[in-house]
């Protein structure tokens, strides 16, 4: 006899939940970007190598927040940022999102060869005035250079250590049916303006990066909903959808997306269209997942939007029980899907 | 989004979704065919299957042109890409399809220069930018995309590119879905007409389904408020008991299609006796190829290529999910030994593939979706 269409999702969910296994004979551009490739690589050869326990935007190490990143993003100016504030930034933002406000970080960087003089220096400026901006000291660094076509004009990596804020209690496994998602403005900025700077589609639209340091939004969050506030994640690689998925895994409960409430700027949402690609899953540099208690979530949408950055902040969702792991969205058109994991992501090098 | 918000409103949807309710009759059970591949996705992102009454079936058809190609041709595109000199050029679905042994994803890993276009043109651009290279566009797809090719290889001629070629791997949809009418294992009330293939043909193609076979067609749009229109348009002709071609498509879709399309795609191709689609077997005069006034420009002229048949994995179920006589979910390997991750079969890579479309979006209880259409 044939096992039912539900016996049969019931095995695949039990499969699923299963730690990815690296099993890939090389690495390929999927294992960059940030979806189901991208797991497996750390979940199933990095983590379990040095022996890491717990996968989080940033570590803790006696009381401090420690992260470190890298960009290879191509090109490395594009509308509304470059490579050196995203470096920034990005580092700052996963302090920020693991309740930690940056204190100091160390900047990397590996420069080809021949590389114009001009642009390295508009890119040191711009990790200085970005870390000015976020309220962060650089305090050392590293450069190495290497032969013409053994990198892309440049490399950046920064480490940062930032104190972990006294009111943040975020975790995943604290993440309650009926809690409510929150993102902190429009979604899919930054992968549409490095798509569109690349010049590979005839396609022009005023779409800008939303890099930003994300300690303000974080700030006025915890203000708000103090430990109502459950979890945070900064939605880069693999966009929203991801983010949502990693928290249903973690937390062992089920997201529910209301597409129609998800805010996407009409340039974004058009080049998405015609491309193809859903700005669920598109990198965002300077927005924010939220997941906040029922009671807090009015009151925290409206500390959101007074920052500087996050006024089109919306609840586009909430947590449910069922089925476990699994993010569902209501569609616009009033039908139901699964939102899931991407395997990799059609826009490499994207940060 | 203008003039696309419109076919996604949701109030509309509910109208037509009650127009529906009203033209079934409660104790039969409909079985309607998208034969697109378009239309797959369109059903399982917008989840058009919750506004349709429990009794009203959607079979997914043969018309996805990334699922169609068989293995072989995989493996031949490889040893192109693998060549010194060689730039291969493919549309993104193409890079994970499984060949024999391996992806073109894993040849570009491993060293061959693949890269992903949008559009031949694109292909055509690199071309000219490098004179030293060899360019190779693999093509697929239906007669949508028929056309995109044909001009790609006319403007190719005119400039004289000689580093450029086209591993030519263009289907018809009429073939197939002739061969899937003459299948007795197959029940079917009607059909949801491809809307993009009749920009091109047109819809008079499609009158021999109604003539000689009895069952209605709708050629379709592509979004979700189309194909639910669509779904009630074949429904009202089995409750009429009419049987003929109708264009929801109207839009888009003129009767005769497109006459210039259709012209450049006589000049540049031409017919093949038969060609190995996965899963369905050889189809006789299903296929095209670069005709003798482009034959310079034909890859698998200008380059060998192993061209050796490979037997589909027997676990592999793809055929039966083409033609419509299985679901997804009852192939013996769907999301245990075949994933998106490691796809088995060629229905598990393209987004237009119904396992991948069922995969990614439709893969959770039915009962609570039939509960939330009832709400």
């Amino acid at each position: 006899m044939t096992p039912s269409e539900q016996e049969v999702l019931d095995r695949l969910e039990l499969r699923r939940r299963k730690p990815a296994k690296f099993r890939d004979s090389r690495v390929t551009m999927a294992h960059g970007a940030g979806g189901k490739a991208s797991l497996s690589l750390v979940e199933g050869l990095i983590a379990p190598a040095l022996g890491i326990a717990e996968l989080d935007d940033a570590a803790r190490v006696d009381g401090l927040a420690l992260t470190t990143d890298s960009f290879v993003v191509k090109p490395i100016r594009f509308p509304g940022g470059s490579i050196g504030e995203l470096a920034v930034n990005g580092t700052v933002n996963d302090l920020a999102v693991s309740g930690a406000r940056a204190l100091a970080l160390t900047l990397s960087l590996v420069l080809e060869e021949g590389l114009p003089a001009e642009d390295l220096r508009a890119e040191v400026e711009a990790v200085a005035a970005a870390a000015e901006a976020a309220g962060v000291a650089v305090v050392g660094g590293d450069t190495k250079v290497v032969e013409r076509g053994r990198c892309d004009s440049m490399y950046v990596c920064t480490t940062g250590i930032g104190r972990v804020d006294g009111r943040a209690r975020l975790s995943p496994s604290s993440l309650q049916p009926g809690d409510r998602v929150l993102v902190s403005g429009s979604i899919g900025d930054h992968g549409v303006a490095i798509m569109l700077a690349r010049g590979e589609f005839e396609l022009g639209a005023p779409v800008e990066s939303d890099t930003r340091s994300l300690w303000p939004a974080v700030d006025a969050l915890l203000d708000a909903a103090g430990d109502s506030l459950r979890c945070l994640r900064d939605a880069t690689r693999g966009g929203v959808a991801t983010v949502l998925n990693e928290l249903a895994r973690s937390s062992g409960l089920a997201m529910v997306v209301r597409e129609a409430r998800v805010p996407v700027q009409a340039a974004v949402a058009g080049a998405c269209e015609i491309l193809g690609i859903d700005p669920m899953y598109v990198a965002n540099e300077g927005k924010l997942v939220a997941v906040v208690a029922p009671a807090a979530a009015e009151r925290a949408l409206d500390a959101l939007r007074a920052v500087p950055g996050c006024e089109e902040a919306a609840e586009i969702g909430e947590v449910i029980a069922e089925p476990p792991g699994m993010v569902l969205a209501e569609t616009a058109f009033g039908g139901r899907r699964v939102v899931d994991t991407l395997v990799g992501d059609p826009l490499p090098r994207i940060c | 989004m203008k003039f696309v918000d419109e076919f996604r409103d949701p109030d509309l949807g509910r109208i037509v979704a009650t127009q529906i309710v009203a033209t079934v009759e409660p104790g039969r059970h409909y079985k309607v065919m998208e034969v697109c591949g378009g239309h797959t996705h369109t059903i399982y992102k917008y989840g058009v299957d919750d506004l349709l009454p429990p009794n009203v079936e959607l079979v997914h058809g043969p018309g996805c042109p990334v699922c169609v190609i068989p293995m072989g041709r995989v493996d031949d595109a490889i040893a192109i890409a693998r060549r010194p000199g060689v730039v291969f050029t493919c549309f993104g679905d193409m890079l994970r399809v499984p060949g024999g042994t391996e992806t073109l994803l894993d040849a570009k890993a491993q060293g061959a220069d693949v890269r992903m276009v949008y559009s031949p043109l694109d292909a055509l651009r690199i071309a000219r930018e490098n004179a030293d290279r060899e360019v190779v566009f693999l093509a697929i797809g239906f007669e949508t995309t028929a056309p995109s090719t044909a001009l790609t290889l006319v403007r190719a001629k005119r400039e004289r590119l000689a580093n450029f070629s086209v591993m030519c791997n263009h289907v018809m949809i009429l073939p197939p879905l002739r061969a899937l009418l003459e299948s007795p294992d197959l029940r079917l009330d009607g059909f949801i007409g491809p809307g993009h293939v009749c920009t091109v043909i047109g819809a008079r193609p499609f009158e021999f389904v109604a003539a000689d076979y009895g069952k209605p067609v709708v050629i379709s749009g592509f979004e979700p408020l189309d194909v639910l229109q669509s779904v009630h348009m074949v429904l009202r002709q089995v409750a009429e008991g009419r049987c003929e071609v109708e264009n929801q498509y109207t839009r888009v879709v003129p009767p005769e299609g497109n006459p210039a399309a259709l012209r450049v795609m006589q000049e540049v191709f031409a017919l093949r006796p038969h060609f190995e689609w996965r899963g369905l077997g050889f189809i006789s005069h299903s296929a095209l190829k670069l005709s003798e006034g482009y034959a310079d420009f034909d890859a698998e002229r200008r380059y060998e290529v192993p061209g050796v048949r490979v037997a589909d994995p027997k676990a592999c179920q793809c055929g039966e999910v083409l033609k419509g006589v299985i679901k997804p979910w009852e192939c013996k390997v769907f999301g245990t030994a075949c994933t998106p991750e490691r796809p088995i079969g060629t229905c598990m890579v393209s987004s237009e593939g119904a396992c991948a479309a069922y995969y990614n979006y439709g893969r959770f209880s039915r009962g609570e979706k039939r509960l939330a259409a009832a709400e």
